[in-house]
């Protein structure tokens, strides 16, 4: 996986962020605040016109930019947090120019470390970690199995998303839908599903 | 939705241009989306920096001037400012002395705040950070985000703000700040839900007989919903709520706020329900403020705020401000 398949993936994010832009504000309006959809929207536009501008020579410059300008851009707790991620993922992967399925692996265990420092939340929380955690243990048995690449972001993705349905019955513990305490049962987490998108994203930058 | 917008997505730059043009005392970078006082940086004054989302209005913008706060910093609608933003406020407001956050307990906000604080303080800009946490509606505990900070987020501005312009140090200032918000509680209720401009529609469904018990300020639901009753009855419900967690007593600062689309007659008629439990407990309504001041865009609904004054901080509070939303005493 080379700079151009990571610059794949961020215009993939881009567009499923786009296409589920109303999807991902009506969940957050069931349990938060209303406005998911539009802030990820803002931000990955944004991180797309610096990619645009910059030109990063290596997977690891092109996710560190991404990551600052979501930081940047977005606002809110997703934007430093999904900032967070991928900085922290462009960081593990140092000067590299292509990057093997375990690298990745690496990478993503640095995001899910960044994202857990950051907003304190765990397994169970109905967070966005909820959807990162499995995919990131997903990607690490895939690596172990000695899947084929394509096999193994199949694998997280698919982890990914069943995390994020997976929070439908949960009460949130953390962030803006703890304030409803029990009523926030029922209702997916907006955050584990837009990081469901992210991993859909990555399944379809390898399939192009 | 009816909305009086060009468009979504220029709701808050069109209200900056429209803050800077009805208000010359203040300093507006459009750009930066950052709302100064026309004087900042003032030599030798902690700088008090405080930001949210937008459609919480007049905070913050509102309360930017003398006696109150040097710079604010409004996000997009309900979504916290960027570090960006924070980090040109706390910068242009720095007149040697440091300067205070005054952030409310969000997960958004405090990520933000943490960020712009550290990046400033590379930058070597002193800054000390106060959370504002005041309703009683949510449950403390560590394994939560913790209270939201609503209403009492004016007191600690207003407060902290009359402190700093007396010229005294940032470590006093943060210490009366955090002071306030210890004595200060909040509770929420809404009659309607909000529309976010963004989403287009309400952000939760109400019958004409039901209302919505320990809302916070961001149009979501509350914690439990009931059936509308009297006046009486409702603030009794909030005032039960904000006794059982701090009793009331002695002299107290009270506001009753608008949530941005409840008429002034009706926050009076709570008002007068609060006055009448506060004296029922043995507590006195020494300072008021009735009105919309920490508003959810259009809802419809009140917040009642509670400080349990000292010497000091009723001092404090009456000392002057003049700032487009709370001027007295100049």
């Amino acid at each position: 996986m080379n700079t151009q398949f990571f610059a794949a993936w961020i215009e993939e994010i881009a567009a499923a962020v786009r296409a589920q832009r109303d999807h991902l504000t009506q969940l957050d309006a069931a349990i938060g605040d209303a406005d998911h959809g539009a802030n990820l929207d803002r931000g990955f536009t944004a991180a797309q016109e610096a990619l645009a501008g910059a030109s990063p020579q290596t997977p690891g410059a092109l996710l560190v930019l991404v990551g600052s300008t979501l930081i940047r851009k977005v606002g809110g707790a997703s934007g430093p947090l999904y900032g967070t991620a991928f900085r922290e993922m462009g960081k593990a992967f140092g000067e590299a120019a292509e990057i093997s399925p375990a690298e990745l692996s690496t990478g993503l265990n640095a995001a899910l470390s960044g994202v857990q420092r950051l907003g304190a939340a765990a397994e169970g929380d109905k967070t966005m970690v909820d959807a990162l955690a499995p995919a990131a243990k997903a990607l690490a048995q895939a690596v172990q199995d000695g899947l084929k690449p394509e096999e193994a972001l199949e694998a997280a993705a698919a982890a990914a998303e069943q995390g994020a349905r997976a929070t439908v019955p949960l009460q949130a513990r953390k962030g803006r839908a703890s304030y409803l305490g029990p009523r926030s049962v029922g209702h997916e987490d907006p955050g584990a599903a837009s990081t469901a998108l992210l991993f859909g994203a990555l399944k379809a930058a390898a399939s192009r | 939705m009816k909305k009086l917008i060009n468009s979504v997505d220029s709701v808050v730059t069109d209200a900056l241009r429209g803050i800077a043009a009805a208000h010359p005392s203040l300093r507006v970078d459009i750009e930066n989306k950052v709302v100064f006082r026309a004087d900042a940086p003032r030599p030798g004054k902690v700088g008090l920096v405080s930001g949210g989302g937008s459609g919480h209005e007049p905070l913050h913008g509102g309360f930017v001037g003398h006696g109150m706060l040097d710079a604010a910093c409004p996000g997009e609608v309900f979504t916290s400012p960027v570090p960006d933003q924070l980090i040109e406020a706390t910068k242009g407001v720095d007149g040697g002395a440091g300067v205070l956050h005054i952030v409310k307990n969000y997960t958004g906000d405090v990520l933000n705040f943490e960020m712009a604080a550290e990046l400033s303080g590379d930058e070597g800009v002193e800054v000390a950070t106060v959370l504002v946490n005041d309703d009683v509606a949510v449950q403390d505990s560590l394994f939560t985000a913790g209270r939201r900070g609503t209403g009492a987020t004016l007191f600690v501005e207003k407060i902290a703000g009359a402190l700093a312009e007396t010229g005294a140090p940032l470590a006093e200032v943060a210490r009366v700040a955090r002071e306030v918000n210890e004595r200060s509680r909040s509770f929420g209720v809404a009659l309607t839900p909000c529309t976010v401009p963004a989403a287009g529609k309400p952000t939760f469904e109400l019958s004409d007989t039901e209302i919505e018990l320990g809302i916070g300020i961001h149009g979501e639901p509350g914690r439990t919903r009931a059936p509308l009753r009297e006046a009486r009855e409702i603030v009794r419900v909030a005032m039960d709520a904000i006794d059982a967690d701090l009793p009331l007593s002695g002299e107290t600062l009270v506001m009753v706020n608008g949530m941005g689309g409840t008429p002034l007659i009706e926050l009076y008629i709570v008002f007068a329900e609060v006055e009448a439990y506060l004296r029922d407990k043995g507590a006195t309504a020494v300072r008021s403020l009735v009105g919309n001041y920490v508003t959810s865009l259009d809802m419809q609904g009140f917040s009642v705020t509670t400080c349990s004054l000292t010497g000091e901080l009723t001092r404090l509070w009456d000392a002057p401000v003049e700032t487009p939303a709370l001027r007295w005493g100049r």
